[in-house]
């Protein structure tokens, strides 16, 4: 749900990244962080274990620019990929605008990425959403390691129906900023609508 | 109610009587910083000292708080906890949750008690609770008669490219 301010001429949306554990999500956010602009970002947020899993979601405040005189604002967050963390993804669901979904190409997490894919529609669905009538955007990350699946193959399981994919590699930032500014241009799309 | 997918639109006039309420809070309560946060982490207003303060990490991480705390809340079978406070060595956080979509925060040191914040709190509470009742009525009324012109009902793609050159 985005939050149209007209007193400071504010439009905020809220972008989730979703996905199975060690997919890539919190190192997606980490790039963007460390590749913006001081001025256009504010403190991102990682509430992680001591381990560097994430616990709860990892947070990042991005501002693009002014469209018509409205400063757009996107705040992005991560869910925890962990399966038993369950309960927390559904409440960082809440209020989304748009979803990206980040796979892990390895071959042996293809079973991981369609039960996460599962989950996230379920957890959609328990709050009154559609995936397919949100804004998503699929991102085939770890491209650069040897033993992934292929590409028709991720897409005849994972994006049947199509929705923009961008194939990366989170930790050299490939295809890092496509996929956010497709998953961002498809909310401001939703919101010429009159979302 | 509004549906999930409508968006929260909040316009000047009622922003500055939010912000009329939370700075009376503010001096009643002798409290330090106070804001207000939308249930899904966007920062609505912030009052007080809040120079050097993060007011959108903390916006988030406030909605974050609540979010838990109601999952909490279900799992032992109750509607919410709709106040939750927090006790440091000098500062303290009182958070509650108004008209049951807002999250009210305020901090507050010595110079201020507990008691005399969830006092006036409860007070601040009513009002605002009233201002978006109001709020939600005129989305509602302009969605009806076709008036919420979305700010963004005229953009061209050029417009959302332009934001990412």
């Amino acid at each position: 749900m985005s939050f149209i301010n007209y007193a400071s001429r504010e439009i905020n949306c809220k972008i989730v990244y979703y996905g199975p554990g060690l997919c890539g999500k919190t190192t997606n956010l980490q790039y963007i962080y460390q590749k913006t602009d001081p001025t256009a970002k504010g403190k991102m947020i990682s509430l992680a274990t001591e381990t560097e899993r994430t616990l709860f979601f990892d947070f990042l405040p991005l501002a693009l620019g002014e469209i018509r005189g409205f400063k757009t604002r996107f705040h992005l967050y991560t869910v925890p990929g962990q399966v038993f963390y369950d309960a927390s993804r559904k409440l960082i669901l809440k209020g989304v605008d748009g979803v990206v979904f980040v796979a892990d190409s390895q071959e042996e997490r293809l079973d991981a990425n369609i039960e996460s894919l599962e989950n996230l529609k379920d957890n959609l669905e328990e709050q009154g959403y559609r995936l397919e009538d949100l804004p998503f955007v699929m991102q085939y990350n770890k491209r650069d390691l040897p033993n992934v699946s292929s590409m028709e193959e991720l897409r005849e399981l994972l994006n049947p129906d199509g929705v923009p994919e961008y194939e990366a590699c989170a930790t050299t930032g490939e295809g890092v900023f496509e996929t956010v500014k497709a998953v961002a241009k498809l909310i401001l799309l939703e919101l010429k609508k009159g979302g | 109610m509004l549906g999930p997918q409508s968006a929260f639109v909040m316009y000047e006039e009622e922003l500055n009587q939010i912000n009329e309420v939370l700075n009376k809070l503010l001096r009643d309560s002798n409290s330090k910083v106070i804001f207000l946060v939308d249930k899904n982490g966007q920062l609505i207003s912030a009052v007080g000292e809040t120079e050097n303060l993060d007011t959108t990490s903390l916006a988030s991480l406030t909605a974050g708080n609540i979010a838990a705390t109601g999952g909490l809340a279900k799992l032992i079978g109750e509607k919410e906890f709709s106040i939750l406070f927090h006790e440091g060595e000098k500062d303290n956080i009182h958070i509650s949750i108004v008209a049951q979509r807002v999250i009210l925060v305020v901090i507050f040191d010595q110079r201020s008690s507990l008691g005399l914040v969830r006092l006036r709190v409860k007070k601040a509470s009513d009002e605002l609770g009233r201002i978006f009742e109001d709020l939600t009525q005129k989305t509602e009324e302009q969605e009806r008669s076709g008036q919420s012109q979305s700010p963004f009902a005229e953009i061209t793609d050029d417009d959302i490219d332009n934001l990412f050159k």
